[in-house]
């Protein structure tokens, strides 16, 4: 139960963190997404350091997704992503068809144009958390229906 | 127990490196804990193939004894996010189990995991905080005083 509290909580904090960005209207339009993707990508890095401290060593890119779409996305979301896809060439494509934050927004298209609000934090957290791990990436999302998000991550090679 | 303790970044600048209060050249040390860098990567880099000797713990973060020198033993240990941990024990103690290293290195990986989920804490910056401080402290014994080898 005390589980639940905690996940309620972080729901909360996440909500009342977009409202507060949102409502400070001293000039900060415009740069409200990448503030809270800039606070997303910090939480992002700490939680890999936490998460991977008992897994084994990562072989390679693949196996860091994985460790994203299973561990990272329980101890965030308490479920899996559903699917993950690849082209094999540095884009990786993440699926989640009941997204924990915006399950309670809506289903389907109302309030559609609020949603990139409600995943910059997301997307910063699934930044931070493989920029920790080595991999240098671009994340972005992508909703047609709510409550399912598309996660899109370009590796940036140098 | 050990006489030096260095936690390296994962651009390979160091983070933390704190010696026994009594070494007599602490440069010294930073130079040992900066030289193992070479032999950390190359244990890495052979970890990688999974054709190299078939130990049990190829993906283990303890990287095990780097290498002897005279005076030294330098242990290593690389965590996920390529943040490196470097252990200098004195050769002359011989007490000191490979379990009890690895222990060491457990604690260090989780004082610095709480370092790192600090907010006031900036990625990248100099390790400050005094609860990390308190635990490397805690593993670090002072250095022996060398005896004159010439005395028979």
């Amino acid at each position: 139960m005390q589980e639940d509290a905690t996940n309620v909580l972080f729901e909360l904090l996440h909500d009342e963190l977009i409202s507060y960005v949102y409502s400070n209207d001293i000039d900060m339009k415009s740069k409200q997404i990448s503030i809270l993707e800039s606070h997303g990508f910090r939480i992002g890095q700490s939680l890999a350091e936490q998460l991977t401290k008992d897994s084994s060593r990562f072989k390679d890119e693949l196996e860091i997704m994985k460790f994203v779409c299973r561990d990272f996305w329980s101890a965030m979301y308490q479920k899996q992503v559903d699917n993950l896809r690849t082209n094999h060439q540095g884009v990786y494509v993440l699926q989640d068809n009941c997204f924990k934050l915006l399950k309670r927004i809506s289903s389907g298209k109302q309030y559609l144009e609020f949603a990139p609000r409600f995943l910059a934090i997301p997307c910063g957290f699934v930044r931070g958390a493989l920029a920790n791990l080595g991999i240098n990436s671009i994340v972005t999302a992508e909703v047609i229906s709510m409550p399912a998000v598309k996660f899109q991550i370009m590796i940036q090679r140098v | 127990m050990a006489v030096c303790i260095g936690v390296i970044a994962k651009e390979n600048y160091p983070l933390y490196i704190r010696c026994a209060p009594n070494v007599e050249n602490e440069v010294n040390f930073h130079f040992t804990v900066h030289t193992s860098l070479d032999v950390i990567e190359e244990k890495v880099a052979s970890l990688g193939k999974s054709t190299s000797i078939s130990t049990t713990d190829l993906r283990e973060f303890y990287l095990g004894q780097l290498y002897p020198s005279e005076d030294y033993r330098i242990y290593g240990y690389v965590t996920n996010t390529k943040v490196k941990f470097v252990i200098v024990v004195e050769a002359a103690n011989t007490q000191l189990r490979d379990n009890e290293v690895r222990s060491m290195f457990r604690r260090l990986h989780n004082a610095y995991t709480d370092v790192i989920c600090n907010p006031f804490h900036v990625p990248g910056d100099k390790i400050k905080s005094k609860s990390f401080d308190s635990v490397a402290s805690s593993m670090i014994v002072p250095e022996r005083k060398k005896e004159n080898p010439l005395v028979i």
